[in-house]
């Protein structure tokens, strides 16, 4: 066994123990920490696979953008709920576990059963993910869709503001605002 | 070199581990964070395809992905917001209402 199946093999596992953990925490505080974890485990792997850029996003947007993010709304609104209560029906739990499995099989099994074997040569091709490399082709070959991705970006963020707004008259404002009225 | 299908196998098992917490759970914030998991997943897969086909395209699709997911937190968690303003709850059992 090479260095670098072990590596994988350690990264993997504890990737897929924070993806257990999100799913099975009972604190959404926590569950958000595991998708932390796994996110970052992900962009360990994202190196090894040659892309350092993609790495170094992940990092950035993932775990320093979108985590934080979600752990701010955790704070805001709490989160708890009553999700293993006995309230819940009995068999759901039963179901749902069934169609991961289901799902897990046949992703696996159309996954396998047309497996390529690596060839060197075309993994030797690519220059790897560096960020000259990665910008060359953004900026060049797909510049527009890189356009179209800031406009999205700019329609969601007037969209969330929108959204999160105070609703008009509905109440609790800021108080000193209040007074000067 | 660790092989490509590895890479893909592991891919498979998060995706499964989130869309089975999607079905699970109840709490809209942990679904959202499955639903993060499962972009993250398929972004491993593009990953690992484009090194071995030897093509960036598939590290550009991913930095596409990342960008809409980055949009789609933003909205979705606003509309969590206003709604837990709206009904004092985030169980995805009780939402059942397209407007107020």
């Amino acid at each position: 066994m090479s260095w670098s199946l072990l590596f994988f093999l350690l990264v993997g596992a504890v990737s897929l123990a924070a993806a257990f953990g999100v799913v099975t925490s009972r604190q959404p505080v926590h569950s958000a920490l595991f998708l932390l974890t796994n996110f970052a485990t992900l962009a360990v792997l994202y190196i090894t696979l040659d892309a350092q850029f993609l790495a170094a996003a992940q990092v950035i947007v993932y775990a320093g953008g979108i985590v934080i993010l979600i752990l701010f709304v955790i704070m805001l609104i709490g989160g708890e709920t009553n999700d293993f209560s006995a309230a819940q029906r009995a068999w759901s739990r039963t179901v749902g576990i069934a169609l991961g499995v289901i799902l897990l099989l046949v992703i696996s099994y159309s996954t396998l059963s047309r497996m390529m074997t690596p060839s060197e040569e075309t993994a030797a091709l690519l220059q790897g993910g560096s960020p000259k490399a990665v910008g060359i082709e953004l900026f060049s070959k797909y510049v527009l869709p890189f356009e179209l991705i800031a406009l999205l970006l700019l329609v969601a963020l007037i969209g969330a503001l929108v959204l999160g707004r105070q609703q008009e008259g509905a109440g609790e404002g800021i108080p000193s605002v209040k007074a000067n009225e | 070199m660790v092989e490509t299908s590895y890479y893909l196998i592991l891919a498979a098992i998060i995706f499964s581990i989130g869309a089975t917490g999607v079905l699970l759970r109840r709490n809209a914030l942990i679904i959202f964070m499955c639903i993060e998991m499962m972009l993250n997943s398929v972004n491993l897969t593009l990953i690992a395809l484009a090194r071995q086909w030897g093509s960036l395209e598939g590290q550009i699709f991913v930095f596409m992905i990342m960008a809409v997911a980055a949009a789609e937190v933003a909205v979705g968690l606003a509309i969590l917001i206003a709604n837990v303003r709206h009904r004092q709850s985030i169980n995805i059992d009780e939402i059942n209402l397209l407007r107020w």
